[in-house]
C-alpha cells in the first residue's frame, strides 16, 4: 500500500517541480540541478561497485559514454521510423517512448560493455584492476572518436532534447532505491562480503566471480542510463566529455561524500558539482582551489563527508 | 580497499557531519545561493554587458586566450572612442576548459543570468556547436571569431561567424598546391582528434582530387602527441613531394622537426591552425620553406593592420596571431551592428549582423552570406628564414 | 628492412622516455602502496625548470654552450625536482598518513596568494595574501585543527589526483599555457650508419637514461638508504620496528623518483623540444601503464615495460592504424595482464589469509 502511494507523491512532485523550477530559478541553475541529477546516478551507480563491493574500477566514464551514444544514436537515426506507428498519440507521448527506448538501449549496451570489461578485469586485484578499467575508460573513448556516424571527434550534434528534471530525477529515485534494495538484498550481502575479504567469502562458499562481475555490470547499467539523460538534455555528445578525468572527478565525488553509503555518494556528487560551478567566481584559479580543497578535505576528513559505510553499524 | 578501516574520527566536523548531512547540505545550498546572488545584475541604463566564452584554460589555453586579448583591445578601443550608443560596454568572461558540456554551461549563465547582450565565441567549432543551440533558444546573437566547421551556424539564424569556413580553406590550399607549388603526389597527417584537422584534410582531398592530384599517404597523429616518427617514416616511403597536414601549431612544430632528421625535405602546408608566433620559435629552421593559409598577415603593409600589431605588441608584449585579430574583428562587427540596429534587442541585432557587407576588419574585409558566415579572401603565408612571408591571396 | 629498424630504434627511443618516468612510479608504489598521479606533473616541472635554467643570463654569458652546460641544466632540473617532490611529500602525502605541520599553513598560503593575484595582479597583494593564509593555517593548527589518523589508501589516492590537477592548473597560471620551446643545450648530429639514419640527440637520451637506471640499482641495492627503501616497500610496520625512520626513507624515496621525473623531463624535451603546462598528463599515463606491465614495484621491470610499451606503440602506428595510437598502449596492457596479472617481472603475490 505505502510503496505505491510514494511513488505518485514522487511522480506529482516532479511533475509540478519540472513545469515551475525553471522559470522559478531560471535557466542556468535549472542546467546546474539537472546536472547534479545525472552526476548523482553517475556517484550511486559507481559507488555500489568500488564502495559495496570492493572493486576498485576508475573507468566509469566509458560506460557513461556507451550510454550517451547509444540513446543518441538510436533516436537520432531511429526516431523517425519509430514515431511512425506511433502518430495517433500526443506528441509529449511519443517523446517519453523515444526516450525511454533509448535509455533501456542504453542500459543494454553499457551493461554488455560491463560485461566484456568485467569478466576479464576482475581476475585482477587491487591496482591491477584499477588501472585495467581506466584503460577500457580509454579504449571506448578512442574507439568512439574513430566512428564518424556518430560523429567521431566532430562530436554527434542534433540529438533531441527528450529529457528533463523529471525525468532526471524519477531515475535518481529509481537508482537509489535500486541500489538500497540490492544491497539490503542477499546479493548486497555477498557484495558486501567480497568488499571485506574476498578471500573468507570464498571459503564460506559466495561465488565471488559471479558477483563481482554482477556488480559490474548493474553499475554500468546505471551509467548508460546516465549517459542518456546527458545526451538528451545537453543535445550534444563529445568525447572531449569522457575524459579519463571525468572518471576522476566521479572517483572524487564518492570518495568525499563517504565510500560506501548512498548518502554519501548523493552528498558527493551534489557537493563537487556545485563548487565546481561556485568556483568560476576564481577564474583561472577555478581548479586550483578545487585541487587544494580536495587535498585538503582528504587530509582532515578521509573517510567523507558522510562516513557512514553500509554493513558497519 | 578492503584495507581501509573506518576508524575514530579526531577532526572536530567530525559528529556534525556523520549524525546531520542534511543540514550540511542545506549550508551548502545556502553559500551557494548567497554567493551567486551577490553577482550583480547589470545596471541596463549605463552599460552594455556582452557575454564571451572560450577555453582559457586546458590544452588549448593560447586560442581562448588570444581570442580574449583581440576581444579586449575591441572593448578597450571602442570605449575609449566614446562606447556604444552613448553607454560603456562591458565583457563577462567565462571558461570553459576546452570541455563541450562547460562550454554550453557557462553559456546558459551568460544568457539567463549574467543576462548579456550577445555572445562571441568560440575557437573550437565542437564547442561553439554545443554552445550555440542555447543562443538560438533564447534570441541571443551568437558570433564566432574563428570556429571553421560548416555545421555551426546551420545551427540557427542567430548564430554567425567572421571567418571562412573549412570548405573554402581546403579549396585554398589544394589551389595552391595544384597551381603555385605543382606538386601532384601529397601525403596527408591529420589530427584525428580534431574535428577542425579532420575536416579540413577531407575537404582539401577532395579538391585536390578533383584537380587531378594524388594522396599517396594518409596518416593520422592525436593531439598531445610528441613523437611522429612512425607516421613520417610511413610517409616518407611513399614518395610524396608535400605534406598536408591541417593540425594546430602545438604539434606542427615537432612534426617538421622530426621530418627533417628523418630526411624528408619537402615543403609542408597547413590552414589557420598553424598560426601562431610559436611555431617558428618550435619548429626552428626545419619549418623554413613550409606554406599555410591564413585570415590575414601580420607583415601586411596597409596602416590598419600595422596599427594593430603595434598596439597589440605595446599591450601585451607578443605579435598579435590570427585568432586576436579575428575576436578584434569579431567584436568590432557586433558594436557595428548594434551601432545600425540603434538598439540591443537581439532580433534588431540579428538582422544588423546578417546585413553586414564590406565591413573593414583587421582580417580583411567581411561580407556576411546568407549562411551567416563570411565571405573573405584567404592569404596564403610562407615560413622563410624564420620570418612569415605573405605568398599570394586566394579569393573566393 | 631499413623502414623496420628505422621503427626499431623509433620505439627504443621512445620506450626509454617512458621507461624514466615510469621509474618514479614504480618506486614510489613500492614504498607507499600509493599511484602517485602528481609524477607526471613533476615531469613537467622538471623539463619548465631546465628551461629557465638553460635559458638564464647569468648561465648563459658565463657557461657558455659547452657540454657541461648541459649537465648542469640537468643537475639542476633533477634538483628542484626532487625539491618539489619533498615539497608534496611534506605537504600532501604526509598529512594523508596522519603527521604534518604546517600543511594547512601551506595550502592556505597558496590560496591565499592566489587570492591576492585575484584581488590585485600585483605583487605586493600576493605576497599580503600569501601572508594572510600562512597565518590563519598556523593559528587553525595551534588551535586544534589536525589531519585525521586514518590511514586511507583511496584517500591518499584522491589527495594525488589533487596534486595533480593543481601543479596542472598552478602551472598554467604560473608558467602560461602557451608551449614554449626549449633550448637545445645538446646539439643534434645525423649519423648515417648504413642505410640508418640515427639522430645523436637520441643515442645520448638513452645512454643517459641507461646511466641513471644503473645508478638508481645501485643506490637501492648497494646503500643503506636503499637498503631501508626496500624494507620499508616490504613491510612499512616491520620496518618502523626495525628503527627505520620510515618518514624520512619516503621522503628520500620521493625525491629520488621526482629527481628521475626531472630528469627524464628533460631529456624528452631535448628529443621533443616542446614543453607546456599539461605535457605530463598522456605520457604519465601510459608511463604508469609501463610500469604495471613491468609489475609495479620492480625497478627492471618498469624500464622493461617502458621499453615494450615503446616498441608496441610506434609498430602499431608504423604498420597498423596511427588513429588508434593512444588505445594501444591500454589494449597491450589488458592482453599482458591478463596473461599475467602482476606484469613481466611481477612477483605472484601470495595472499595469506
Amino acid at each position: 500500500m505505502r510503496k505505491w502511494a510514494f511513488w505518485l507523491a514522487a511522480i506529482v512532485l516532479l511533475i509540478v517541480l519540472q513545469a515551475t523550477l525553471r522559470g522559478l530559478i531560471g535557466a542556468y541553475y535549472y542546467q546546474i540541478v539537472i546536472l547534479v541529477g545525472i552526476n548523482i546516478i553517475l556517484a550511486v551507480s559507481l559507488n555500489l561497485i568500488n564502495g559495496v563491493t570492493g572493486q576498485f574500477s576508475i573507468g566509469h566514464a566509458g560506460f557513461y559514454a556507451i550510454g550517451g551514444y547509444t540513446s543518441a544514436a538510436l533516436v537520432y537515426y531511429g526516431g523517425a521510423s519509430i514515431r511512425a506507428p506511433l502518430r495517433f498519440l500526443p506528441s509529449m507521448a511519443q517523446d517519453t517512448i523515444l526516450l525511454l527506448l533509448g535509455l533501456i538501449a542504453a542500459a543494454v549496451m553499457a551493461g554488455l560493455a560491463g560485461l566484456a570489461v568485467g569478466i576479464p578485469s576482475l581476475r585482477l586485484r587491487g591496482d591491477y584492476l584499477a588501472i585495467v578499467t581506466l584503460g577500457f575508460g580509454e579504449i571506448i573513448r578512442v574507439f568512439i572518436l574513430n566512428i564518424d556516424a556518430i560523429g567521431g571527434s566532430r562530436g554527434f550534434s542534433g540529438i533531441p532534447q527528450l529529457s528533463n528534471l523529471f525525468w532526471v530525477y524519477l531515475l535518481v529515485l529509481a537508482t537509489i532505491i535500486t541500489v538500497r534494495n540490492l544491497i539490503r538484498s542477499s546479493y548486497g550481502r555477498a557484495f558486501i562480503s567480497i568488499r571485506d575479504d574476498e578471500i573468507a567469502a570464498e571459503a564460506m562458499g559466495v561465488d565471488t566471480t559471479r558477483y563481482k562481475v554482477l556488480s559490474f555490470v548493474i553499475s554500468s547499467m546505471f551509467a548508460g542510463i546516465a549517459g542518456g539523460l546527458f545526451g538528451h538534455f545537453t543535445m550534444y555528445l563529445h568525447p572531449n566529455s569522457f575524459l579519463f578525468t571525468t572518471s576522476f572527478y566521479l572517483i572524487i565525488m564518492i570518495v568525499v561524500g563517504g565510500l560506501g553509503s548512498i548518502e554519501g555518494s548523493v552528498v558527493g556528487a551534489i557537493l563537487v558539482t556545485v563548487t565546481l560551478e561556485v568556483f568560476r567566481r576564481f577564474g583561472p584559479f577555478r581548479l586550483v582551489y578545487f585541487a587544494i580543497v580536495l587535498v585538503l578535505i582528504m587530509i582532515y576528513r578521509p573517510q567523507g563527508l558522510v562516513g557512514k559505510r553500509y554493513g558497519y553499524s | 580497499m578492503a584495507n581501509s578501516r573506518d576508524l575514530q574520527v579526531s577532526s572536530p566536523l567530525g559528529g556534525f557531519m556523520r549524525r546531520k548531512p542534511w543540514l550540511f547540505l542545506l549550508f551548502v545550498v545556502g553559500v551557494f545561493a548567497l554567493t551567486s546572488c551577490t553577482g550583480a545584475r547589470s545596471d541596463s541604463t549605463s552599460e552594455i554587458v556582452i557575454g564571451e566564452f572560450g577555453s582559457l584554460t586546458g590544452t588549448t589555453a593560447t586560442f581562448g586566450i588570444s581570442t580574449k586579448n583581440g576581444i579586449d583591445m575591441a572593448v578597450d578601443d571602442l570605449n575609449k572612442a566614446g562606447g556604444l550608443l552613448g553607454k560603456k560596454v562591458r565583457v563577462i568572461v567565462e571558461d570553459d576548459q576546452g570541455k563541450p558540456e562547460e562550454a554550453q554551461t557557462v553559456v546558459t549563465k551568460l544568457i539567463t543570468k549574467d543576462q548579456v547582450s550577445a555572445i562571441l565565441g568560440e575557437v573550437a567549432s565542437s564547442r561553439t556547436m554545443a554552445a550555440a543551440p542555447v543562443a538560438q533558444q533564447n534570441g541571443i546573437p551568437l558570433i564566432s571569431p574563428s570556429s571553421t566547421n560548416p555545421k555551426v551556424t546551420e545551427i540557427g539564424d542567430y548564430i554567425f561567424r567572421v571567418c571562412f569556413i573549412d570548405p573554402f580553406q581546403g579549396l585554398v590550399m589544394a589551389k595552391f598546391a595544384t597551381n603555385t607549388l605543382k606538386v601532384k603526389n601529397v601525403a596527408i597527417l591529420r589530427d584525428i582528434k580534431n574535428d577542425y584537422s579532420v575536416g579540413l584534410a577531407e575537404v582539401f582531398v577532395e579538391n585536390f582530387k578533383k584537380m587531378g592530384g594524388n594522396i599517396v599517404a594518409n596518416e593520422s597523429y592525436s593531439e598531445g602527441d610528441t613523437d611522429f616518427s612512425a607516421q613520417l617514416t610511413s610517409i616518407k616511403s611513399k614518395n610524396p613531394q608535400a605534406v598536408f597536414m591541417p593540425g594546430y601549431y602545438t604539434e606542427v612544430g615537432l612534426v617538421v622537426r622530426q621530418a627533417r632528421k628523418l630526411g624528408l625535405n619537402i615543403p609542408f602546408m597547413g590552414g589557420d591552425g598553424w598560426d601562431s608566433p610559436s611555431l617558428i620559435q618550435i619548429g626552428g629552421e626545419a619549418v623554413n620553406g613550409s606554406y599555410y593559409s591564413n585570415h590575414f598577415s601580420v607583415s601586411d603593409p596597409s596602416p590598419k593592420i600595422q596599427k594593430f600589431v603595434s598596439d597589440y605588441k605595446a599591450r601585451y608584449s607578443a605579435t598579435p596571431d590570427a585568432l586576436a585579430g579575428l575576436g578584434y574583428d569579431a567584436a568590432s562587427v557586433l558594436f557595428d551592428a548594434i551601432k545600425r540596429a540603434n538598439s540591443t534587442d537581439g532580433a534588431k541585432v540579428r538582422d544588423a549582423i546578417a546585413a553586414t557587407k564590406d565591413f573593414d576588419g583587421i582580417t580583411g574585409k567581411i561580407t556576411i552570406d546568407k549562411d551567416r558566415n563570411a565571405v573573405k579572401p584567404a592569404v596564403v603565408l610562407q615560413v622563410k628564414d624564420g620570418k612569415l612571408q605573405y605568398v599570394e591571396t586566394i579569393a573566393p | 628492412m631499413e623502414t623496420f629498424l628505422q621503427q626499431l630504434i623509433n620505439g627504443v627511443s621512445q620506450g626509454s622516455a617512458y621507461a624514466l618516468i615510469a621509474l618514479g612510479y614504480t618506486m614510489v608504489y613500492g614504498v607507499l602502496r600509493l599511484i602517485n598521479f602528481a609524477h607526471s606533473d613533476v615531469y613537467m616541472f622538471g623539463a619548465f625548470m631546465g628551461f629557465y635554467l638553460a635559458n638564464n643570463e647569468w648561465i648563459k654569458t658565463h657557461l657558455g654552450d659547452s657540454p657541461l652546460t648541459a649537465v648542469l641544466v640537468l643537475l639542476g632540473a633533477m634538483a628542484l625536482s626532487a625539491g618539489v617532490g619533498i615539497l608534496i611529500e611534506r605537504f600532501a602525502y604526509r598529512p594523508g598518513r596522519g603527521k604534518s605541520r604546517f600543511a594547512l599553513a601551506f595550502w592556505l598560503g597558496i590560496a591565499g596568494a592566489a587570492a591576492g593575484q585575484l584581488v590585485n595582479a600585483s605583487l605586493a597583494s600576493t605576497l599580503i595574501g600569501a601572508a594572510a593564509g600562512l597565518i590563519i593555517g598556523i593559528v587553525s593548527e595551534k588551535v586544534g585543527l589536525r589531519p585525521a589518523q586514518e590511514n586511507s589508501r583511496l584517500a591518499l589516492l584522491i589527495i594525488a589526483i589533487g596534486v595533480s590537477l593543481f601543479l596542472e592548473n598552478g602551472g598554467q597560471q604560473v608558467f602560461g599555457a602557451d608551449p614554449k620551446f626549449f633550448p637545445q643545450i645538446i646539439e643534434t648530429r645525423l649519423l648515417d650508419i648504413g642505410p640508418l639514419r640515427i639522430d645523436s640527440q637520441k643515442l645520448i637520451v638513452l645512454g643517459v637514461a641507461v646511466v641513471l637506471m644503473v645508478l638508481l640499482n645501485v643506490i637501492v641495492n648497494y646503500t643503506k638508504t636503499g637498503k631501508g627503501m626496500r624494507a620499508v616497500s616490504f613491510n612499512l610496520d616491520a620496518a618502523k620496528l626495525m628503527g627505520i625512520n620510515t618518514d624520512r626513507i619516503i621522503a628520500f624515496t620521493f625525491a629520488l623518483g621526482s629527481a628521475l621525473a626531472g630528469a627524464g623531463g628533460i631529456l624528452v624535451s631535448l628529443l621533443y623540444p616542446k614543453i607546456d603546462p599539461l605535457m605530463g598528463v598522456m605520457p604519465g599515463l601510459k608511463a604508469f601503464v609501463a610500469a604495471v606491465l613491468g609489475g609495479i614495484g620492480n625497478i627492471t621491470g618498469a624500464m622493461l615495460g617502458g621499453l615494450v610499451l615503446g616498441m608496441a606503440e610506434v609498430m602499431a602506428v608504423g604498420y597498423g592504424e596511427s588513429t588508434y595510437r593512444d588505445a594501444i598502449a591500454f589494449i597491450i596492457l589488458v592482453l599482458i595482464l591478463l596473461l599475467k596479472p602482476t606484469g613481466i617481472m611481477g612477483k605472484g603475490m601470495i595472499e595469506k589469509v
